[in-house]
């Protein structure tokens, strides 16, 4: 294992690695535009120049010393980039000396020669590399006072990515990801000096389903997304960690949230489940959130859906689900909710209704398969459902869900979170049923119209809980959005603005709905039915999973957060914690201790 | 100053301290203003006071060439202590992508600190002469674009004042 002197600190790793990587799997850092832990090494912003020397030796081998009896180091004349150059044994390192500090200085006043200063107009500012460094690492003032550079603005390369050119400080970034994660070879540098842009090759557009994370890696604001463009500033936003609900990956995610609606989605890095990365249906799938939702509980009267309150409306369901048991009813599980849902779900169904009937539902899209993130799975926790044992000892299956119903079989059913936007056969039978309960999100969907009760359900971003995603990890992930149900304790996740806005303040105008968490209206109706179930957090729900079911054994919240997620099975055998690497943030963090060398 | 005499009592000269011919003084004073022309009270509203340029008045966006020079950055709702600012940015096709879509100011919440101007990158808000600031209800202190936007011309000597000292 070589060792080598950082900053004056002895760094022990792994042969082969470069200086900045070694850097950062011990948590330091090195400037860099350029180099991404996931990328090729371009070498080509010289942001991370470094002093690199090794220690004189004489002619018998001894180590050559000063006056002062410390090692001499011969360092090389030149600065060498940290990004590029293999970390040796006995390597001393120097990252924040003069020299370096005057080469990374120089570097940013190049950069920023022909950047625009248009900050105020950028979408970047904010959590931009670039403005974060000419914090940290610059001067403060151009000697530049001729006319900039000007190159074209507004280029659309793909569906998904906007380039604006002047801001560009061509680290090639885009490029490499392009040819070597997205594998869609279509960009390249052109022109020479100053002149020097990024093009699309003729005829070409950048239309991968990987395309967005252009904009996340890009360290300025040259690419942007005509989804987010000028939406927000980013530090309104609160970003909140979660879980994306579209698909099995369980890509980690941000969501930024402002006046209580999911405007973006950025993933977060989890080495072992997406890496830094997200497809962009995934990105952009935040609508059901925010638009169309059921924000009462509805009762069907004679056809028309009328609001209720939670009250009548779980006595309504109390009541009639009370008249169905045993083969009679079929409880519809979903693999769009949590393992707390399922779990609760299941209970119910085994315990109060004494049926064994409980089944879900796949939702898949084949296109979708690729070998990097890419699963036909559309929905996030199939696997889950499936490892709680739901739908195996069902009479029915869900093949024949559809001609059960039509023979009049099954006269009940209760529906959690599922739309059956997917088996029409099955909503054209729902008509068949005496009694048909529904958890339900969006005022859109069609089951909701064969209802004879509609629950408001939470989606993912308002609730907190686990996913298990196809490889079998367990993701915990709390809420973001604000409901009547969570308003208490939400107020420290809220962006500035909704936290302290008042009621006669049009900015925080947002809909607080009055949706519940799944497992909280079956517990509620539980109760109606005279059991003392007595829930009250999500945690309670899992630690009970957790002892019941051998998979999830030594698994809780705190757990699962401290280690990114556990396979099932191995609670108490989790997967070592990762470096995650940052490019850039939304709130500049010290990640190093400046001190200055001496010489 | 006399380091030996440093408190006001040890200042005073003899005939200060002997006290009764100062109180004649003050009330001679106070005697002649009575025979002077009555000028001190302003026939408000016939009579206006004109503000110099240093004063902070309602805060109103800079309307140049038929536009606002203001691109929705968002500092001046980012700095404002009294969060009384709301903007929500758009695009527009020309030269300065970004322009506000809506530009509100909560004339409630706002406290005259001028902070907003002094962040503001483009010079596109500023503080205006305008001190009348009167509304029936608090809806109506919420101003828009519409009530905001004042022509550059009018806003001369703010801005010259900005120029000169900011």
């Amino acid at each position: 294992m070589p060792q080598f002197e950082f900053d004056g600190q002895l760094i022990e790793t792994k042969p082969g690695k470069t200086i900045i990587e070694a850097a950062y799997d011990n948590g330091l850092s090195v400037p860099h535009f350029c180099w991404h832990p996931e990328l090729p090494v371009a070498g080509n912003c010289r942001m991370c120049l470094v002093q690199v020397g090794m220690p004189a030796k004489d002619r018998e081998g001894n180590f050559e010393l000063d006056e002062n009896g410390n090692k001499k180091i011969n360092f090389i004349p030149k600065l060498q980039i940290a990004c590029a150059s293999p970390v040796q044994d006995g390597m001393v390192v120097k990252s924040v000396s003069d020299e370096a500090i005057e080469a990374q200085e120089a570097v940013m006043e190049f950069l920023l020669i022909n950047h625009p200063l248009d900050c105020p107009i950028c979408d970047e500012a904010g959590e931009c590399k670039l403005q974060e460094y000419s914090f940290k690492h610059s001067k403060g003032q151009s000697r530049f006072d001729e006319e900039k550079n000007h190159k074209r603005k507004r280029q659309l390369w793909g569906p998904n990515v906007v380039f604006d050119a002047e801001r560009c400080i061509s680290c090639s970034r885009c490029i490499r990801f392009a040819k070597e994660v997205a594998k869609q070879d279509v960009l390249t540098f052109v022109q020479r000096g100053d002149h020097v842009t990024i093009e699309l090759f003729d005829g070409t557009t950048f239309d991968s389903p990987y395309s967005m994370n252009v904009i996340d890696i890009c360290p300025v604001g040259a690419l942007t997304s005509p989804d987010f463009r000028f939406e927000a500033r980013v530090w309104e936003l609160s970003s909140n960690e979660s879980i994306s609900h579209f698909d099995g990956t369980g890509t980690n995610v941000y969501l930024g949230v402002r006046n209580n609606e999911i405007l973006r989605i950025t993933p977060r890095n989890n080495m072992y489940v997406n890496k830094y990365w997200i497809r962009d249906d995934a990105r952009l799938s935040y609508d059901f959130v925010n638009k169309n939702r059921v924000t009462q509980p509805l009762i069907n009267n004679n056809g028309t859906l009328e609001e209720a309150n939670w009250e009548d409306a779980v006595s309504f369901a109390a009541s009639k689900l009370d008249n169905f048991r045993g083969d009679q009813i079929v409880f519809v599980a979903s693999s769009k909710a949590t393992n707390e849902d399922n779990y609760i779900f299941n209970k119910f169904a085994n315990e109060i209704s004494k049926t064994q009937n409980v089944i879900y539902f796949t939702h898949t899209d084949e296109t979708r398969i690729d070998d990097l993130l890419g699963v036909s799975d559309i929905t996030p926790n199939t696997k889950g459902v499936e490892e709680l044992n739901i739908g195996k000892e069902s009479k029915i299956k869900p093949n024949d869900l559809a001609e059960k119903l039509k023979n009049g079989e099954i006269r009940a059913m209760y529906v959690m979170e599922e739309d059956f936007e997917d088996y029409p056969e099955i909503l054209e039978q729902l008509k068949n049923l005496s009694f048909l309960a529904v958890h339900s999100y969006n005022m859109n969907k069609k089951i909701n119209h064969y209802a004879d009760i509609v629950f408001p359900a939470s989606t993912f971003a308002e609730i907190e809980g686990t996913f298990t995603n196809l490889n079998g990890r367990v993701q915990h992930f709390t809420p973001a959005l604000v409901t009547k149900e969570n308003y208490r304790f939400m107020g420290m996740k809220m962006s500035r603005l909704d936290k302290f806005g008042a009621d006669n303040d049009r900015w925080t105008n947002h809909e607080i709905r009055d949706s519940k968490q799944s497992w909280k209206i079956i517990q509620k109706i539980a109760k109606k039915l005279g059991e003392d179930w007595n829930y009250t957090k999500s945690s309670q729900v899992f630690d009970e999973i957790s002892q019941n079911n051998p998979s999830f054994s030594d698994m809780d919240y705190k757990k699962l957060d401290e280690y990114q997620g556990l396979v099932l099975g191995k609670g108490n055998n989790p997967d070592a914690k990762q470096v995650n690497y940052i490019s850039h943030y939304l709130k500049p963090q010290q990640t190093q201790k400046v001190v200055k060398f001496k010489g | 100053m006399n380091n030996r005499k440093n408190t006001e009592a040890e200042r005073l000269t003899f005939w200060e301290k002997m006290y009764i011919p100062e109180i004649a003084r003050g009330l001679g004073i106070t005697l002649r203003q009575m025979f002077k022309p009555k000028d001190f009270v302003r026939q408000y509203p016939e009579q206006r006071w004109e503000p110099t340029g240093s004063f902070r008045g309602r805060p109103v966006l800079v309307e140049e060439d038929g536009g606002e020079r203001c691109v929705a950055c968002g500092l001046c709702a980012r700095v404002c202590p009294a969060l009384a600012i709301e903007v929500q940015a758009g695009e527009t096709p020309r030269e300065k992508e970004r322009y506000p879509e809506k530009f509100e100011i909560n004339m409630l919440r706002c406290i005259f600190c001028s902070y907003c101007e002094e962040v503001c990158p483009e010079e596109a808000i500023v503080m205006s002469k305008d001190y009348e600031i009167v509304y029936t209800s608090p809806q109506e202190a919420i101003l828009g674009k519409d009530e905001l936007l004042v022509p550059k011309a009018k806003l001369q000597d703010r801005l010259e004042f900005l120029r000169q000292y900011k």
